[in-house]
């Protein structure tokens, strides 16, 4: 006898989405930050931030709120129209 | 569907439909009954709409709906019920009728599904002939770690039959994956848990409250913290269920507090995607994440129940979700006076996450009864006893600045001149459970508080 269960799952069929393609180099590109708002985010940012600005890249910050919440849309809306990459803070 | 009319429901097996078989015979052929056999499949789906129980039955329908109704045979009364006299002169006065085709063992799941089982949309999942059905559950990941049961249509649709909303109605939208939930995946998810159909509106109402902004599930589910949701339930709701409030409510043991609390964590992980080592991050997590759900003990307390002192009306039944961590508890035998008492509860508050950290983390303190009665005797309301241990938790930053006591966690230096209080106004919350013995009462820390973390959620519970 056929045996017959229903799906507890979402039923999600992830869209596939090619990477974006890397960037050859640093010099005049726009870099964002984004500070997750974890303590001492910032002193792991600023290290970075001084090594990108040294290779020639123009680097932008940015915060979240709370790390304990998704960063808002409009947040990653504007990293995503501003920058050509993104580096995100994940400190403690 | 049946037509207008009186409508006769028969079964060729039946006794009673045997001796009354010319009678109708009768009837039918003067046009005053229509004869329905539930030996047919169309007569069989028409009892099944019909809901019914007896057979034989006349049903008297107008426009489709159901008028009157009249069970087994009795001559008198179906005289009345058609209209006709002198039936079947030869039988005798009255005989009582046999079980409908519809209720015989197994018929009841079987019919659900043939007859309605089109409102199910879950995808259908056929388990091959020589899987183990328990394996194949855990096979495609839809399991917590526990056997779960399977969600076969006929168990669902039973599910379904907890509630009064329509299983295409999307309950919320569940984080991680941000995927909306119908009832019908909440239902689902309540059948792998082991629930009920009468536990199904507090699941759906949990499942609501926990995809809240204010609630945060996803931060929740993310964090390395121990913390996962908590499930308090007040009201009507968590007697007529069987929900236990009482000796060990905490613990195993119950039905619907055991399955409620794991319905709600299995709809997170199966709709909404959030799994232990995927986006829940946590670093030792606790037992409570795969269920943790209890009830006020309303009727032996001092006080207001929770749902009342978060805004809604006595006596109605809701769920407040509360980021909660394990258990700890508070051991105080000695104490028969309020104040005494009140500050055993705030010296074991302090150490919520650390004693050196305020503020950051709020706290549900589970009320024993002997405990409760020490407040109750001296006429202490929950405000006050709130009050009373906020007061006794302004912490001087001297004491739990960095370094203070020989330990580096801590407030920073700079605050040493501050007194820091250990909970906001909001920040500590009563509830009163548990067994008649045991001067004994339970800490249950929470997550990162507030707008930035989490909030409790109180939501009703619907039906």
């Amino acid at each position: 006898m056929t045996r017959v269960v229903l799906d507890p799952t979402g039923e999600r069929t992830p869209a596939r989405r090619e990477r974006v393609e890397r960037l050859p180099a640093l010099a005049g590109r726009t870099v964002g930050l984004l500070d997750i708002s974890k303590p001492r985010g910032e002193v792991f940012l600023d290290r970075i931030a001084a090594r990108l600005e040294a290779d020639g890249a123009t680097v932008v910050r940015y915060r979240k709120p709370t790390f304990a919440k998704n960063a808002p849309v409009d947040l990653r809306q504007e990293i995503a129209t501003t920058c050509d990459a993104v580096i995100e803070a994940l400190a403690d | 569907m049946a037509p207008d009319g009186i409508v006769a429901f028969v079964r060729a097996d039946c006794p009673t439909c045997q001796v009354v078989a010319p009678v109708l015979a009768g009837l039918a052929a003067d046009g005053v009954v229509t004869i329905v056999s539930e030996d047919d499949d169309a007569g069989l789906e028409a009892s099944w709409r019909q809901g019914i129980e007896t057979v034989p039955t006349l049903v008297r329908l107008e426009g489709g709906e159901e008028r009157e109704r009249l069970e087994g045979w009795d001559r008198a009364r179906w005289e009345a019920f058609t209209g006709v006299t002198g039936l079947g002169p030869g039988l005798p006065d009255w005989r009582p009728g046999c079980g409908s085709r519809t209720l015989d063992p197994g018929m009841p799941e079987e019919l659900a599904v043939r007859f309605g089982g089109e409102v199910l949309r879950s995808r259908r999942v056929e388990l091959a002939e020589l899987e183990d059905e328990m394996e194949a559950l855990f096979d495609r990941g839809w399991t917590d770690g526990l056997p779960v049961v399977p969600p076969t249509p006929a168990r669902v649709l039973r599910m379904l039959t907890g509630t009064t909303r329509s299983p295409d109605e999307v309950v919320a939208v569940v984080p991680p994956d941000l995927v909306e939930c119908t009832v019908e995946k909440v239902a689902v998810n309540a059948v792998l848990a082991g629930c009920k159909p009468e536990y199904l509106p507090v699941v759906l109402a949990a499942v609501e409250a926990a995809c809240t902004e204010e609630f945060n599930m996803h931060g929740l589910l993310a964090t390395t913290y121990f913390s996962g949701p908590v499930v308090i339930v007040n009201g009507p709701v968590a007697t007529a269920i069987g929900m236990n409030s009482g000796v060990n409510a905490l613990g195993q043991g119950n039905r619907a507090n055991a399955t409620i609390g794991r319905a709600l964590q299995l709809v997170i992980r199966n709709v909404g995607g959030g799994r232990p080592g995927g986006v829940d991050r946590a670093t030792l997590g606790n037992p409570g994440k795969y269920t943790f759900c209890f009830a006020e003990d309303e009727a032996g307390s001092p006080w207001e129940p929770l749902a009342v002192e978060r805004g809604l009306p006595a006596g109605t039944s809701a769920v407040t979700l509360f980021a909660g961590e394990g258990v700890r508890g508070v051991v105080d035998q000695l104490s028969r006076e309020p104040e005494s008492l009140a500050r055993s509860f705030a010296a074991c508050l302090r150490t919520v996450a650390h004693p050196k950290l305020p503020l950051a983390f709020d706290a549900f303190v589970v009320v024993s009864p002997e405990h409760a009665r020490v407040f109750r005797q001296a006429g202490w309301s929950k405000a006050r006893l709130r009050e009373e241990i906020l007061g006794l938790l302004q912490l001087p930053g001297e004491e739990i600045m960095r370094g203070a006591g020989g330990i580096a966690e801590g407030v920073p230096e700079s605050l040493r001149a501050a007194t820091l209080p250990k909970f906001g106004p909001e920040g500590l919350w009563f509830v009163h459970a548990g067994g008649t013995a045991g001067l004994f009462s339970g800490i249950i820390g929470g997550w990162v508080n507030g707008a930035t973390g989490s909030q409790p959620v109180t939501r009703e519970v619907g039906t």
